[in-house]
């Protein structure tokens, strides 16, 4: 099969979770990595030697090991900017998730001032297939301000509708926040092209990364995002660590977010100046070991290579794609074209319900997700209340494809469809 | 799991419940209407109680609703209404609350199959934690619509609430 990673095999003994056996002697066919990547041994080694040797708190702590905490950690920052090819380090700030980055920037939206200051008359841009954390976060920034919130619609196809861009992103708009791969259709949005017309009208454009950055060649200096939100543990990296990227003169004008430890200049009691970027937005103690393991992990994808991963994920979804169209009573929601979607698939199968289809692949040891993936209003476009999604990874086989297939005609003859 | 695993939580019975919902549709009258949503994964049930008072008390004598929703969340809803349709507000509490025990008990209790009846092919659901939630769904429904039509007839009030 063409674009498949070379060394497939050597890649997933990097993974250990991947000889992992379920319950029966089982093997694992994970098809989850949408939802949450696994984690190669030097990921996990690097965060226990960080834990076993260097652990410290960054930034004050005077001593030696305070020394080579800091050092591991701002070193994260370093290999995270590089890895998105931002122009400065000082671009990337630390968060909790993506859902967090997201929200830091429509929170802090809500309190700006100036030219960034959003009120009545003001409107908000979206997409119907946004995840719920870009969706919410914008909502409350409506109500908040006062704006108002808009979005595209999709196409049958799965497609952002741009048909009437022209008008929704207008002289009012303040904000266009998108996601540039989408969770639950797959699609690849022409994020660029959005971004131009946004910029036209002296809009911000925020992008989540959340699905594109595990999977293709990021660059945000081509995306041409003001802001770009991503998370550490869908990037073989660790839980707990997100990232925000931000051209420095939008992060200059934002308010912070958290009040706190390291985020100030210098505290009176009756007021505080603030650190500047990125530290304005990382109040308290941050996630150092989980930093440190995102460092790792985007030089693991960096040394195997973003474009061979991202050639290794359409060789993998063109190939489901050709095995799902063989099951009977299958629909796949979103594109069937793999050059225009990523690597995660949600389908319905007639006539059984998500949670029972993932329910029979889980007893042949094939993970997937079922329900509504944090995109109800996506599956309401569809008129489907909830879906089964597979996604692969760049330690996915054509092998395990033909065992998720295999379960699901064993689901079809399990409820007796035949 | 395996694939017995996989027969214990898909009882022949609540896949023929699943094919051939009892008492499906919404109906006329009834004093309270509710709509749960599990929202994990979005299933959901609007369902409607209808009581009467008799001289011993008041019974059941309606439960209808409408519902999206897995095999184990459809066929559920029918085994309930199956269960507590005609049955006494008193035996059906008992009945409700025999089920709930059943669901939480991580597959530790016995079932009671002269309160429970078909419920007891739920057994095996208990020990699928992610699955618990799916056949109480239209249970918690039911007695959330049911405390409300209660207090609507201590008020003495003729009014019909929709609770979310």
């Amino acid at each position: 099969m063409d674009g498949l990673l070379p060394e497939l095999e050597v890649i997933r003994k990097d993974f250990p979770i991947l000889e992992r056996q379920l319950a029966g002697g089982r093997a694992l066919v994970y098809l989850d990595s949408a939802n949450t990547s696994q984690k190669p041994q030097v990921v996990i080694d690097t965060m226990v030697d960080h834990l076993e040797r260097h652990n410290a708190n960054v930034a004050w702590a005077m001593h030696q090991l305070g020394a080579e905490s800091s050092e591991s950690f701002e070193s994260a920052r370093d290999r995270v900017a590089s890895f998105v090819n931002a122009p400065s380090r000082d671009e990337i700030i630390f968060t909790k998730n993506a859902s967090e980055a997201l929200n830091l920037v429509a929170n802090t939206l809500a309190w700006a001032q100036g030219d960034l200051k959003i009120g009545p008359g003001d409107e908000i841009v979206i997409t119907e297939m946004e995840h719920h954390s870009n969706i919410v976060p914008w909502q409350l920034l409506a109500e908040r301000s006062g704006a108002t919130l808009r979005w595209f619609g999709l196409t049958d196809d799965g497609l952002l509708d741009q048909s009437n861009i022209d008008e929704l992103i207008n002289d009012r708009t303040k904000v266009v926040s998108l996601t540039w791969v989408s969770n639950m259709l797959g699609t690849i949005n022409p994020v660029a092209d959005i971004a131009r017309r946004a910029h036209e009208v002296g809009a911000l454009v925020v992008v989540d990364g959340s699905q594109a950055v595990p999977q293709m060649p990021v660059d945000v200096q081509e995306v041409g995002a003001d802001l770009l939100a991503f998370t550490g543990h869908k990037v073989v990296g660790p839980t707990g660590i997100g990232v925000l990227w931000g051209r420095r003169e939008i992060l200059d004008q934002l308010p912070p977010f958290l009040g706190g430890g390291e985020m100030i200049e210098t505290v009176a009691m009756e007021r505080s100046t603030y650190a500047g970027v990125p530290h304005k937005f990382e109040a308290g103690t941050p996630p150092i070991v989980e930093a440190v393991g995102l460092g790792a992990a985007v030089d693991y994808l960096d040394h195997i290579g973003m474009d061979n991963i991202r050639r290794h994920e359409h060789a993998i979804t063109a190939y489901a794609l050709r095995g799902l169209a063989t099951v009977p009573g299958l629909k796949v929601l979103g594109p069937l074209d793999p050059a225009l979607r990523g690597g995660a698939i949600s389908f319905e199968l007639d006539g059984v319900h998500p949670h029972d289809v993932a329910q029979v692949l889980d007893a042949r040891g094939v993970a997937v997700r079922a329900g509504h993936h944090c995109a109800k209003p996506a599956h309401a476009r569809f008129g489907v209340q909830s879906s089964t999604r597979m996604s692969s990874y760049l330690y996915t086989t054509p092998a395990e494809v033909d065992a998720f297939i295999e379960a699901l005609e064993y689901t079809r003859s399990y409820f007796k469809l035949d | 799991m395996s694939a017995e695993n996989l027969d214990s939580l898909y009882q022949e019975i609540i896949l023929d419940h699943y094919k051939n919902p009892l008492n499906k549709g919404l109906r006329d009258p009834f004093e309270a209407e509710v709509h749960h949503v599990n929202p994990t994964c979005g299933d959901e049930v609007t369902l409607r109680v209808h009581m009467e008072d008799t001289a011993d008390g008041p019974i059941v004598s309606d439960v209808s609703y409408d519902s999206v929703g897995c095999s184990i969340s459809q066929a559920s809803t029918s085994v309930m209404t199956h269960l507590l349709i005609g049955k006494s507000l008193a035996d059906a509490m008992e009945i409700h609350t025999s089920f709930q025990a059943l669901m939480q008990s991580r597959g530790h209790v016995e079932p009671d199959e002269a309160v429970l009846e078909d419920a007891i092919a739920f057994a095996g659901v208990a020990k699928f934690p992610a699955r618990v939630k799916c056949a109480l769904l239209s249970w918690m429904a039911w007695k959330d619509a049911t405390a409300q039509a209660v207090a609507e007839d201590s008020e003495g009030s003729q009014k019909e609430t929709t609770h979310g």
